[in-house]
């Protein structure tokens, strides 16, 4: 089984974003960049599957910057095997990226695409469905456990009121959720190994994507702050408070 | 402009969340609302006496028993001709759903929308809410997502206010197939639409002291929720998650207890109209958002807690 993963370069999720004060956007300069924590669980599971032999290649995919091969170097650390860079400058929209990744699913066709269900910077949640939609593939999102068995994904996916499960034919989209797994950390050898894997760049252009935004950002403000609130002393004043100051209960 | 709300049911009732939705669409068109299911019918009458909508269109089909994102989008994609905007709930319902109709409409999806500026212009949250995004739409349709805590519920009325439309499925094959739904059967109140949320974190302790945090929301009526660390600990179920990834709530009363505040919970309660913190750190971050805190041993000040409002 050939696995394709779909990583993006983002905010680190440890880090309090700053709003530039003209309001253009989020501050990234200087502030540390991490692999999106839900595309860590995406490759954790595809190395997973190559260490139990149910995987022999794992290729990696990230759109962006020159700075994205730092990403894709963290992946193929953790245990992928070479890289595909899509580099641009341009700022791409779910839709756009979902299309990138078509093309380049097209050229590599894997059994397997495996991504994060969401990114942590926009935290829109369309690139999987969109990618399989335009694949025709099968579509299983949010799963947190996954089995490749006879040619089928059977995928337990986290929904509102609990779990589903779904039994998809291979090739296809499966988004990851928090649970699947725990991503391993990269060391030092490993990813001194990592240098020497393979990296190919390609420009959006090649592929034939049309960066144009659909969506105009005009404007990026912080939400509206919550009033400081008092430290209450004891229960009895919590639930005298809550009757007759703040009369919820 | 002619909208479209994509109703999200059980086959029997509606889910409330699709009242805000209502009221999205309200602000952008005329509002015709869609039920897709089998035997559903209950639903329809239901949703016709939802205030000021046009029409209900209803495609009742076995083959919607459990319907799949690849079966639902094939019929949206058909009914999308005829409406300026389609809207979803941003619940696992609708986010697995809507993107497919947007890239087949080859429009760029709004995702989690939380107020309607104009017919075009939308602000939405990023970065786990901690900035909110004003964006302007230059596609044709819109495809939007709606955070509907963020809108209040449309009311429902008495009498029917709409008409009654059938529509026919449209079959599709597809490589998925349905095996089954694991899901919380607890008489308590749904997490999204209760008006009082007791939420724990790590600080229980263990899967039996979250017992604790159960027994004090059936006290008050209320609906139980967890910090995602007391999920991946085991104390409780995936479904009842708050926050960036889980869900996103609003109630009257959010009572948290022994969760320190990661600003990925922050992101799914902070607009709650009242949030009490119980927790033993006074640095917990949680407390800069609490309108009233507790610097206590949640051991000792749940169960007082308890004694005090029986009285």
């Amino acid at each position: 089984m050939k696995i394709l993963v779909a990583i993006k370069r983002v905010v680190d999720f440890n880090v309090n974003i700053h709003i530039k004060p003209d309001g253009s956007g989020i501050e990234t300069d200087g502030v540390k960049m991490s692999m999106n924590p839900f595309d860590e669980i995406a490759v954790e599971q595809a190395v997973q599957f190559k260490e139990n032999g149910e995987a022999n290649e794992i290729v990696v995919t990230s759109i962006g910057s020159l700075k994205c091969s730092d990403t894709l170097r963290t992946a193929l650390a953790m245990g992928a095997d070479r890289g595909v860079h899509v580099e641009t400058n341009s700022h791409l929209e779910p839709l756009c990226i979902a299309k990138t990744l078509h093309a380049v699913a097209v050229q590599e066709m894997p059994d397997l695409i495996l991504l994060g269900k969401q990114a942590i910077d926009d935290d829109a949640n369309q690139v999987p469905q969109m990618l399989s939609t335009l694949l025709q593939w099968g579509q299983g999102t949010f799963v947190s456990k996954l089995d490749i068995i006879d040619g089928m994904a059977k995928v337990v996916r986290e929904i509102d009121g609990g779990l589903q499960t779904l039994q998809i034919s291979l090739p296809c989209v499966i988004s990851t959720d928090l649970r699947l797994n725990k991503p391993r950390f990269v060391t030092l050898p490993n990813l001194m190994k990592a240098k020497k894997k393979p990296i190919e760049t390609v420009s959006l252009e090649s592929l034939g994507i049309d960066p144009t935004p659909r969506l105009d950002i005009l404007t990026t403000s912080a939400p509206a702050p919550r009033q400081a609130g008092q430290i209450v002393n004891s229960v009895d004043e919590l639930v005298d408070r809550l009757r007759h100051e703040a009369k919820v209960i | 402009m002619r909208t479209l709300v994509i109703t999200e049911h059980n086959n029997t009732q509606l889910d409330l969340q699709t009242l805000g939705v209502v009221n999205c669409a309200a602000q952008i068109g005329a509002v015709d609302v869609l039920i897709v299911g089998s035997q559903c019918q209950a639903v329809a009458d239901h949703s016709a006496k939802i205030s000021g909508i046009t029409n209900v269109l209803v495609c009742d089909d076995p083959l919607y028993a459990n319907p799949l994102a690849e079966t639902l989008s094939a019929l949206l994609y058909e009914l999308a001709d005829n409406y300026d905007a389609v809207l979803a709930p941003s619940t696992t319902f609708g986010k697995n759903l809507m993107p497919r109709l947007a890239v087949l409409l080859d429009v760029q999806q709004i995702s989690d929308v939380c107020a309607v500026i104009d017919h075009h212009t939308f602000k939405r949250p990023i970065y786990a809410g901690n900035a909110i995004e004003t964006v302007r739409s230059r596609d044709d349709k819109l495809i939007i997502t709606v955070r509907t805590t963020a809108f209040q519920a449309t009311p429902v009325g008495e009498t029917k206010e709409a008409p009654i439309q059938t529509i026919k499925a449209v079959p599709v094959t597809t490589p998925t197939t349905f095996v089954c739904d694991d899901l919380d059967a607890s008489d308590r109140p749904e997490l999204s639409s209760a008006s009082i949320i007791v939420s724990g974190g790590r600080g229980l302790g263990c899967a039996e002291n979250f017992s604790l945090v159960q027994a004090l929301a059936d006290q008050l009526g209320g609906a139980v929720g967890a910090s995602r660390a007391a999920v991946d600990a085991g104390y409780i179920s995936n479904d009842h998650q708050v926050g960036q990834t889980g869900k996103i709530v609003a109630p009257k009363l959010y009572i948290a207890v022994g969760l320190s505040g990661a600003i990925q919970h922050l992101a799914g309660m902070k607009d709650s109209h009242i949030i009490v913190a119980i927790n033993c750190d006074p640095d917990a971050p949680i407390f800069k958002v609490a309108d009233y805190g507790l610097v206590a041993d949640l051991f000792k000040a749940i169960p007082e807690l308890a004694q005090a409002l029986k009285q």
